[in-house]
């Protein structure tokens, strides 16, 4: 029987390797996968909450919502990376500082 | 009312002509002394309208006046006003007169001269000043136009300013007369200090009530007098009007015997009222002693212009003694009559003058024409001089059936009655009497050396002549002038005369609040009794004396003049040197006055200059030390702040990198935190 902890650690382990993503990566599209990751962590714990507990399908809704919004975001946000593209011919996230400015 | 407008217009006319003449006087025809001259003849036209209803009116009452506001500070109101009563219409009368004869004089007498014009400016200045002065029923105004009449007086005797002596003359007069004026306007200050108004009627008002009175009231009256003594020459303040004699002779004749200088006169008529016993025994005395002292003076000078200007002197003191004594009417009656008499006595000697400084100038002769010994015997060659001469001469040494008999008659019968009534004045009286002698003396003296024996300087005798028309004309009015009849029906007493029936004396409130224990009023009531008869032979007999021996000294020389001053030496120069009174002032008043100065110029130079300088070094010293301040603390002090600011942002602005990793690697370290801390 796997127990709860066993998808609690994935999740976490999803979490920290989706930051890792998200905070090492010099590619803007690595960042956005990073994003993924995290987004899924959540998804896992919200699952595994749900089936542990007698909260019936709230966890499996608020995952499938999750989905959806990721996929709006993932596609926004290919958008404004395309965008940013565009206007300074790079997509490495060390060069784009303008809100230091 | 319509005749107060009639005076009003009658003091704005010289004004205008004035104004004409002062800017287009070289332009106009004639350089426009027709203008100033017809302009003083209207004048006189309607001043004898004025005072043809005063005489039809023939109420001794009489006043009408007009009020104006002039400035209001605050709550502070200075009004004018004018007032005409039958002093002020005699006075019109008395100023108009002797100003249109003396105008119409000079026509004759300033022939040629380079400012011919300016000169008939400043005459016709002069007269809307006196005018002025005449009118005015307030101090504030009296005092305007007596500043007024001494500014013209000023220009007049400077006018022939090229001469050293003219111009300092001017400057002479115009400082002494300072003094009075200085001493009038303190009296104006006080009676303003209690009474809170220049108007006379309102000074009256408050010294009838009893508000104004005691000793305030004797010091404001005598401080007033103080004008007085300076405008009217005066002892101890006489010391200009001769030296004002540099002046062309028609304005001595004009303001320096008849007009301005009796202005002092006039002024103690209008205060008569608010005079107290004290102030009216001062009064006394100065006119009295300045009647004896100028007379002394007169004896021996040799200036014909002099000689009449120490007369001048005198007689204002007989007026002076006569108001002091309370005898208002007579001291007033005097002045109208010296006006004409005076002025004729100097208009006589500027023909006389004008003849003899052509003949010596004809026959090239460099001597003064002023000095007596230089003439004589003119008495054939200006036959209209001589006689009007005499005539003048009659009437200032009190002959019957002149005015001047009239007039001097009723001072000392004033006079005389006064001590009558107060014995320990009876110097008062001794004074009168012996200035009249004297006055008869010394007016014989100038007539017998001017008009008869010998013309000193035979080569120029022959250049000698008659004076014009315009000059002669003016002699002849005014000699007319010099009868009794004018005055009064009677040739031995003026109370009977018109001027005496209009003249009343004003009420004294102080004097009558001070009691019967002080000194009740002589004067007028005494003339009724015994002392106008025994006043009246006295003078007669004095009057006679002085020119008797005047004719034995100077006619017959039977009595030898400089015999009698080898007899009294001391005295004889002390006359003739006027007492030393010039000499008593330049050794004191006027070195003290140098010796201050030049102190206060070395205190300038050596103390106030040192101390301003060292003050501007040690405040350049000072702003060195404080622009250093500023520099270094103050300065540093704001650019450390700016620096410490910069910095502290250069810090700061280390974190904001603009790159989102880290900003999220923070919000994490933090979210770890904050978890951390919550969880222990």
């Amino acid at each position: 029987m796997i127990t709860l902890e066993v998808f609690l650690t994935i999740g976490a382990l999803l979490f920290v390797f989706g930051i890792l993503a998200v905070v090492t990566k010099r590619n803007a599209i690595g960042v956005l996968m990073g994003v993924e990751l995290i987004l899924n962590a959540a998804n896992v714990n919200f699952i595994a909450f749900s089936f542990f507990t007698d909260t019936g399908i709230d966890g499996i809704m608020i995952a499938l919502f999750i989905f959806v919004i990721a996929v709006a975001e993932a596609a926004v946000a290919l958008a404004i990376v395309l965008n940013i593209f565009r206007n300074m011919q790079t997509i490495n996230v060390d060069e784009i500082d303008s809100l230091k400015k | 009312m319509a005749l107060l407008y009639l005076a009003i217009v009658i003091w704005l006319l010289p004004l205008f002509a004035f104004v004409v003449q002062i800017f287009f006087g070289n332009r106009l025809p004639r350089k426009g002394d027709w203008l100033v001259v017809g302009a003083m003849f209207i004048d006189l036209i309607l001043a004898l309208i004025i005072f043809a209803n005063i005489l039809i009116q023939y109420d001794p009452g009489y006043r009408v006046t007009l009020h104006f506001d002039w400035i209001v500070l605050g709550t502070q109101n200075f009004p004018l006003g004018f007032a005409l009563d039958n002093v002020t219409a005699v006075m019109l009368v008395v100023v108009t007169a002797v100003s249109a004869l003396v105008f119409l004089y000079s026509i004759g007498y300033m022939k040629g001269d380079p400012r011919y014009s300016r000169y008939f400016a400043y005459l016709s200045f002069f007269a809307f000043s006196m005018l002025g002065l005449i009118l005015f029923d307030n101090l504030l105004g009296i005092y305007m136009c007596w500043e007024l009449v001494g500014l013209s007086s000023y220009l007049l005797i400077g006018f022939w300013f090229e001469k050293d002596s003219a111009s300092n003359a001017g400057k002479k007069a115009f400082i002494t007369n300072r003094v009075g004026d200085f001493g009038m306007f303190v009296g104006m200050l006080i009676v303003f200090y209690v009474t809170g108004t220049f108007s006379l009627d309102g000074i009256e008002a408050s010294v009838v009530s009893g508000n104004f009175s005691g000793s305030i009231l004797t010091a404001a009256g005598i401080l007033l007098f103080v004008g007085a003594v300076g405008k009217s020459a005066q002892f101890p303040l006489h010391v200009w009007l001769p030296d004002a004699m540099e002046g062309p002779t028609p304005v001595s004749a004009l303001i320096h015997a008849a007009t301005m200088v009796v202005a002092g006169v006039y002024l103690v008529v209008r205060i008569f009222f608010m005079l107290t016993p004290d102030s009216m025994l001062v009064i006394a005395y100065i006119g009295g002693f300045t009647a004896l002292f100028a007379a002394t003076i007169a004896l021996v000078q040799n200036d014909i212009k002099r000689v009449l200007a120490y007369s001048t002197i005198s007689q204002i003191g007989y007026m002076i003694l006569a108001l002091g004594t309370g005898a208002y009417a007579a001291g007033l009656f005097h002045l109208m009559t010296h006006a004409f008499f005076k002025a004729l006595l100097f208009l006589g000697s500027g023909s006389v003058i004008h003849a003899v400084e052509h003949a010596f100038r004809s026959g090239k002769i460099d001597a003064d024409p002023q000095d007596m010994n230089n003439m004589g015997g003119l008495r054939r060659k200006m036959p209209v001089t001589f006689w009007t001469f005499i005539i003048a001469t009659v009437a200032i040494s009190g002959v019957p059936f002149t005015s001047g008999f009239l007039s001097k008659d009723a001072i000392l019968a004033g006079t005389l009655s006064f001590a009558g009534t107060h014995p320990q004045h009876f110097l008062l009286p001794f004074f009168g009497f012996l200035a009249a002698g004297l006055t008869a003396f010394y007016m014989f003296r100038l007539v017998f050396k001017t008009f008869f024996g010998e013309f000193s300087i035979s080569k120029a005798w022959g250049y000698v002549h008659e004076s014009a028309l315009t000059m002669t004309i003016p002699l002849v009015v005014l000699s007319i002038l010099c009868f009794f009849v004018f005055y009064s029906y009677s040739p031995v007493s003026p109370d009977e005369g018109w001027f005496y029936h209009l003249i009343e004396k004003p009420e004294q409130a102080a004097v009558a609040n001070a009691g019967s224990a002080m000194l009740t009023t002589g004067g007028e009531e005494g003339e009724h009794d015994s002392s106008h008869s025994y006043a009246l032979i006295m003078s007669l007999i004095i009057a006679f004396t002085g020119i008797i021996i005047s004719y034995k000294t100077y006619y017959s020389g039977k009595i030898s003049a400089v015999e009698w001053g080898n007899m009294y030496p001391r005295l004889y120069r002390c006359m003739f040197n006027k007492w030393y009174v010039d000499e008593f002032y330049s050794a004191t008043i006027i070195r003290f006055t140098l010796g201050w100065s030049a102190f206060c110029g070395w205190f300038d130079d050596n103390i106030i200059d040192r101390v301003v300088n060292r003050t501007a070094r040690v405040t350049v010293v000072i702003s060195w030390f404080n622009g250093k301040f500023d520099n270094i603390i103050v300065d540093g002090l704001v650019n450390g702040i700016a620096n410490t600011t910069q910095l502290l942002g250069w810090f700061t602005r280390q974190v904001q990198t603009g790159k989102i990793q880290q900003y999220l690697v923070g919000l994490l370290i933090a979210l770890v935190l904050i978890i951390i801390l919550r969880t222990m």
